[in-house]
């Protein structure tokens, strides 16, 4: 059964040996020969409880869309699973994956899509610690083009 | 009518603004002292798509995003 590329949004954390799983089996008869995927897990830092997460997804599908099509032009697809809400520590939040016919497609590919993702996709983190969520500012990037409406007239 | 969203950390309600284009709103959202550093570093998208540039033409039923920088994964 192959289903192709795909972007799920879950409330809170991922299962990861679950999701793993049923992509590996969805495309077990797809022909691919490789299978990259990128786990991320919530570390313990600078004494925090967690992470939490504001999706936007209007951009963040037509931003998937158009990484589907850049993949499926070199014949790979990408799957992708990312949290909203709350997810704590050593829980996932996210897992980027590329199926490919021959690995060097995939080992490229799983580089600038998580690359990419880090730069463009519309997710904002913040730290859960003490009780309050934090915005993650020094760690975020702004998308590129910002600062339109900052610039004087 | 354009409805103007504030994305992500930036807290603020939406507004309903009676504006033509891009350029307009830019005069207007820098008035609010609030909002001036989200203004340096946020992309902007009209309908759901990111735009480079203030000269965009507005219409009634729009709508403008404000993206602050983003930290998925």
């Amino acid at each position: 059964m192959s289903i192709n590329s795909k972007l799920d949004i879950y409330n809170g954390s991922l299962d990861v040996s679950l999701i793993i799983k049923r992509w590996y089996d969805e495309e077990s008869q797809s022909n691919y020969g490789a299978y990259i995927p990128f786990i991320g897990t919530v570390r313990s830092e600078d004494g925090i409880d967690g992470l939490s997460f504001d999706i936007y997804e209007p951009i963040l599908f037509s931003w998937f869309n158009a990484w589907k099509v850049k993949a499926e032009k070199r014949g790979a697809i990408v799957k992708m699973a990312h949290s909203k809400g709350d997810v704590m520590l050593h829980e996932s939040s996210y897992i980027a994956s590329v199926f490919s016919p021959k690995r060097r497609v995939a080992l490229e590919l799983i580089d600038e899509f998580v690359e990419d993702f880090k730069a463009s996709a519309p997710i904002w983190k913040y730290d859960l610690k003490d009780g309050r969520r934090i915005y993650a500012k020094d760690r975020s990037t702004a998308i590129k083009g910002s600062g339109l409406l900052g610039v004087t007239l | 009518m354009v409805t103007i969203d504030f994305l992500g950390p930036i807290q603020k309600p939406s507004l309903e603004l009676e504006i033509n284009n891009l350029n307009e709103l830019a005069k207007i959202l820098q008035e609010d002292s609030e909002l001036s550093e989200w203004l340096q570093n946020c992309a902007v998208a009209v309908n759901d798509t990111l735009v480079s540039s203030l000269e965009v033409t507005l219409n009634d039923g729009d709508k403008v995003s404000l993206l602050p920088p983003v930290c998925g994964g």
